[in-house]
């Protein structure tokens, strides 16, 4: 038996998990329905004024990313926990950090990616003005990956768990605040006209830090989990 | 060198040790308590801005501390625990958990006492008080997260790393907090007026820290006996102590 390459096998994962995936496309879509949801409640739940909108429009972007990401982390590792091919994936010759990796990119890009795109929509609706745009569509593209690669650790913690939900969002929660923080003021930043720059300085160098170091939390955590 | 690091962790010394410290750190703990709130209470002088209720920064004040303390033993503990499987460290950081909550807790509370009269209000978004709060959630995901998994193994293994990811994000957390509260507001009274403390300040400060300290090791040690003894329950040499108690 000739095994595939390590480059190989990341790719087949990733391909897989996005075929898997594609394979339930209404599970696909409701983090972002929950998404456009959560949004449309604040102008009900706070008001219709548009100077009140623009002025909470960021951190209302921002917290509905980071709940939406969060609820879809369980497909993350829980189908393939109760199949039994997360087992196969530990005891592949190759690193599983390296293989989290792939999974957890699958999930950016069915969950992560598809937000960026509905997030200027979802701003317009919050009268955000135009200039903040590109700040919204840039710090989504660094923020979420990162709740991807933050959540995976806790998702790994509590993938052998059976109601895990809110205990799961105990765990991330605290740990999303400074990506909430940097992504939410770079947009409020933006739509004051000031320079974004710093802010996303932060978000690439958390996202450095957390991919470099999040897959070897996640591999620990799920051969705890596992086992 | 090893063989004598290793009598520690052995749990039947442990537990003779530490029945043995027990006493004597706490007698310690409740003098140093007494002094500190003698000389923090009545000596030190009253502030010329805050009257006295800056007062409560005995309590407060070591309590933070603490909280971010214990925090740290509780990630070395941790890493002890994945790294050389000694069960004796997971106990440590369990039995570090709850009373490092608490101590989070009061300096949460005892924040917001000494908020009321001095900002006007029980809460304010003030940069430490929020990481505070953030590292309160912390401690909580941690006790949740144990309580959750039922085998006790899998449970000290998933709290140790989850501990661990806590202690390199608190940094993070705390300075993008700081980042956040000075950005979003102006210049409030959130600190101390005069640059540096006094002396006569300082003093009870420093010996309400030690006693909280010392309360900490004396209550930590105490429910990791409780711990260490429900975990051997089925070993002889507790077996042993239950006949001779009995």
């Amino acid at each position: 038996m000739n095994e595939p390459s390590l480059i190989r096998a990341f790719t087949l994962l990733l391909r897989r998990d996005l075929t898997l995936a594609f394979r339930h496309r209404s599970e696909l879509a409701n983090p972002l329905l929950f998404f456009v949801i959560v949004i449309s409640l604040f102008p009900m739940g706070v008001s219709p004024e548009s100077r009140v909108l623009q002025m909470i429009a960021p951190g209302v972007i921002w917290v509905a990313a980071l709940l939406a990401t969060m609820l879809s982390l369980d497909m993350m590792f829980r189908s393939d926990y109760e199949d039994g091919s997360l087992e196969q994936l530990l005891l592949s010759p190759h690193p599983v950090s390296v293989l989290v990796l792939a999974k957890v990119l699958a999930h950016w890009l069915v969950t992560g990616l598809p937000l960026l795109v509905l997030a200027p929509l979802l701003g317009v609706l919050l009268f955000l003005p135009i200039e903040a745009m590109p700040a919204l569509v840039a710090s989504l593209a660094l923020g979420t990956p990162l709740l991807s690669l933050i959540g995976s650790i806790g998702m790994a913690l509590t993938v052998g768990l059976r109601r895990s939900g809110v205990l799961l969002s105990l765990l991330v929660l605290p740990l999303y605040v400074p990506v909430l923080i940097f992504g939410a003021n770079a947009v409020d930043a933006a739509a004051a006209g000031l320079p974004v720059t710093g802010q996303m300085y932060f978000l690439g160098a958390m996202l450095v830090l957390a991919l470099s170091l999040s897959p070897l939390a996640t591999a620990a955590s799920l051969r705890i989990s596992v086992s | 060198m090893w063989a004598f690091l290793h009598r520690f962790a052995s749990p039947r010394y442990f537990y003779n040790l530490s029945g043995r410290l027990i006493p004597w750190l706490g007698w310690f703990t409740l003098l140093l308590m007494l002094a500190g709130l003698y000389l923090g209470l009545v000596w030190a002088p009253t502030d010329y801005q805050q009257g006295d209720s800056y007062r409560i920064i005995f309590v407060h004040v070591p309590s933070a501390w603490m909280s971010m303390f214990i925090y740290v033993v509780m990630a070395v503990a941790s890493a002890i625990m994945l790294v050389w499987k000694i069960k004796l460290a997971d106990v440590v950081a369990q039995s570090s958990a709850v009373v490092g909550a608490s101590f989070t807790f009061l300096a949460l509370v005892t924040g917001s006492l000494w908020g009321k009269p001095m900002w006007g209000a029980w809460w304010v978004w003030d940069a430490r008080l929020t990481s505070e709060l953030i590292l309160l959630f912390l401690y909580f995901g941690y006790m949740a997260l144990r309580a959750a998994i039922e085998d006790r193994n899998t449970a000290a293994r998933a709290g140790a790393v989850l501990s661990l990811v806590g202690v390199v994000n608190i940094p993070i957390i705390h300075y993008s907090v700081y980042w956040w509260n000075t950005l979003h507001q102006g210049a409030t009274v959130t600190k101390f007026d005069a640059p540096s403390i006094d002396v006569r300040m300082l003093i009870p400060l420093l010996v309400m820290a030690l006693a909280f300290k010392l309360y900490y090791f004396t209550t930590m040690l105490m429910s990791a006996r409780c711990e260490v003894l429900e975990r051997e329950r089925n070993n002889t040499w507790v077996q042993e102590l239950a006949e001779k108690k009995a």
